[in-house]
């Protein structure tokens, strides 16, 4: 337990004095910053000379509210990938490795710390981006998503199975390799997640299969659906299931709540994707 | 560097107590004996990396507390060696135990120190601070940790730059941490993979005092090297590798012995008087020459050769450098 933490404040230290954590702490202040100011207009947007209603104010601000979501998101998912796919293999290919891994502590250790340290970056940058976006999304507008604690959890799972995606392939393959493969993964789970809208709403059953099959392979977008759904107000909701197949396949949008059995699935698949990257690491030659 | 290049002769001398303070681990004959005592046994130990072979059949023994060279030539397999005692690598065949245990057992590597030939230390942390690091990852009690950095520090020469970043290290002094990084912990077996290989005449010095130093501590060390003249000066024994597997193994004298090869300059002796007793010899004006001599029989040569009322000035057995038994070796291993 002790080397794991060990590594896992290492892994850490490493992010800090690389200069990654500030790096990504002042980018992503002036993106709020800029999002501030776009949303402060909001209230005071006038159509000819009459301002938008409060309602509508509420409506764009929601919709407004999910693409702010679909960008950190997708900051986290490739940040997740971009310092995951360095994590072991760099350490190997520069030596680093060679001398921590004779130490008396299982290669798991090595893994699981590295995949601590960095679970640990991805909530606290899921949490404090979000959270302070939608501070001020609500000091902007006054609109506040309906489940917003739930839709961060979401945004963060996301980049967590990413994450652990890319560090089970760094312990055997190039950080090139295994980030290129994690980011096809990404888009392409995405994709599927088009597909099986279209093929739920036009009725289907090949099309929703490919999509639920490349949900299951990687349950990026799955997360990311669920998402979406606590940001949804129920006008919405209602407008959406109202559209029907005209609404059908846009990625920015969730008319059913996940389901816990989803979740449970992600939850399992990460754990496997863990034990898969401790044997896979446990049994490479150096 | 000016930390380490100005004061050598004196450095060991500022060492804190615990490690100017040697406690030799006795080694009889008879503990010598069993696998469980030797500080490395492998037996027919391969390793193949796909279809490249990296050892063949390595059979070898290192005692403790001794000093042993693992010499060859590029590509022969002495860093493939290494790994697989370090548990880096697993063989592919054939059986290694490091310090009684089978080869990469994780509490036994507790008692290992291990300097990499390709070594590289987190460039973000400083040396003090990767030193702190694998004396967390060894197990080492947080009361003697700080002890334990500062005797390594001190040498390997680098209390002056330890809170420096290892990023803006030279060469030289990142394989200098990676020294203090391997005996950290009072290892019973370290490793090291060509530890000289970035350092100046200085820094080789320093390694030769600081091998000797564990030895004298009772601490056995494994040295890979293909720097012969570094094996020559510190190695008890040494295993001389080829395509991956031992052609030669002894002590230093063993390897070198001669081919009984001894000149004498003699004066007055009768060219007639037959000493065919030692062998055909070749006569040169004063200089005979006798191959394939038992060097114990040397002096019943020189005595003989008084006896019959010559005067001796000089006798000479031909000593070869370990430079050409290497490289005889490698030829006839070729053969
Ligand atoms: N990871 C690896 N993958 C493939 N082949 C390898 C690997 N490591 C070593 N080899 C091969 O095994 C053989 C022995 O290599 P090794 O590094 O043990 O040699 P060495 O004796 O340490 O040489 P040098 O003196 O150059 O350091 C070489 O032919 C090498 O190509
Ligand atoms: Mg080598």
């Amino acid at each position: 337990m002790r080397p794991l933490l060990t590594l896992a404040g290492v892994t850490i230290v490493e992010a800090s004095r690389r200069r990654l954590l500030l790096a990504l702490a002042l980018l992503t202040l002036a993106v709020i910053g800029l999002s501030a100011w776009g949303f402060s207009r909001l209230p005071a947007t006038t159509v000819g000379n009459t301002p938008i209603s409060p309602s509508e104010v509420r409506a764009a601000a929601s919709q407004l509210t999910i693409f702010m979501a679909f960008m950190f998101s997708g900051v986290l998912a490739l940040g997740s990938v971009l310092v995951a796919s360095p994590a072991i293999s760099s350490d190997i290919e520069s030596g680093i490795m060679l001398a921590i891994l004779p130490r008396p502590i299982r290669r798991g250790d090595v893994l699981l710390g590295k995949w601590l340290g960095l679970l640990a970056l991805v909530l606290a940058y899921a949490a404090l981006s979000c959270a302070l976006e939608l501070a001020v999304i609500w000091a902007t507008t006054g609109y506040v998503p309906p489940r917003p604690l739930h839709a961060i959890a979401f945004i963060a799972g996301e980049g967590l199975v990413l994450m652990t995606l890319t560090l089970l392939l760094s312990t055997r393959m190039a950080p090139m390799t295994s980030g290129i493969i994690a980011l096809v993964g990404f888009f392409g789970a995405w994709m599927g997640g088009i597909a099986m809208g279209f093929g739920q709403a036009f009725g289907n059953s090949t099309i929703t299969n490919i999509g639920l099959g490349s949900r299951l392979l990687l349950p990026t977008d799955g997360l990311w659906r669920g998402a979406v759904y606590h940001l949804e107000p129920d006008f919405i909701l209602n407008a959406l299931r109202f559209a029907g197949r005209g609404a059908a396949g846009s990625p920015f949008s969730a008319t059913v709540p996940p389901d816990p059995a989803f979740q449970l699935y992600a939850f399992a698949w990460v754990v496997m994707l863990l034990a898969i990257g401790c044997l896979s690491f446990a049994r490479r030659d150096l | 560097m000016r930390s380490w290049a100005s004061s050598p002769p004196t450095r060991f001398s500022r060492l804190p107590p615990r490690f100017t303070d040697p406690t030799p681990e006795p080694v009889s004959a008879g503990e010598a004996a069993g696998a469980a005592s030797l500080a490395v046994h492998t037996q027919d130990l391969a390793k193949r990396y796909g279809r490249t072979v990296a050892l063949t059949a390595l059979t070898m023994d290192v005692r403790r507390a001794e000093v042993f060279g693992f010499l060859g030539p590029n590509g022969a397999g002495k860093t493939t060696a290494v790994k697989l005692l370090v548990g880096l690598a697993r063989p592919t065949a054939g059986q290694a135990w490091v310090l009684g245990a089978p080869a990469g057992d994780r509490s036994t590597r507790r008692r290992l120190g291990y300097l990499p030939e390709l070594f590289r230390y987190q460039p973000w942390l400083s040396a003090r601070e990767v030193l702190g690091l694998h004396c967390q990852l060894a197990g080492i009690a947080a009361a003697s940790r700080r002890e334990e950095i500062d005797g390594a520090l001190a040498w390997v020469g680098l209390a002056d730059r330890a809170d420096d970043r290892v990023g803006g290290y030279s060469k030289g002094m990142q394989q200098r941490l990676g020294l203090g990084v391997a005996l950290l912990g009072r290892p019973e077996l370290v490793l090291l993979d060509e530890p000289t290989s970035a350092l100046d005449p200085v820094g080789r010095h320093d390694v030769r005092e600081i091998i000797r130093r564990l030895k004298a501590n009772g601490t056995a060390v494994f040295l890979n090297s293909h720097l012969l003249s570094e094996v020559e000066q510190v190695c008890d024994r040494v295993a001389v590798v080829d395509r991956g597997r031992v052609i030669a193994t002894g002590t230093m004298a063993e390897i070198l012995r001669g081919d009984g090869t001894v000149r004498l300059r003699v004066q007055g002796l009768d060219p007639a008087a037959r000493l065919g007793a030692f062998g055909a010899p070749v006569v040169e004006g004063e200089w005979i020459t006798f191959t394939g001599l038992e060097p114990e029989r040397v002096p019943e040569l020189v005595a003989e050769v008084v006896r019959r009322g010559a005067r001796v000035y000089a006798v000479e057995p031909r000593t070869r450098s370990l430079e050409e038994r290497f490289l005889q070796l490698l030829r006839e291993s070729e053969a």
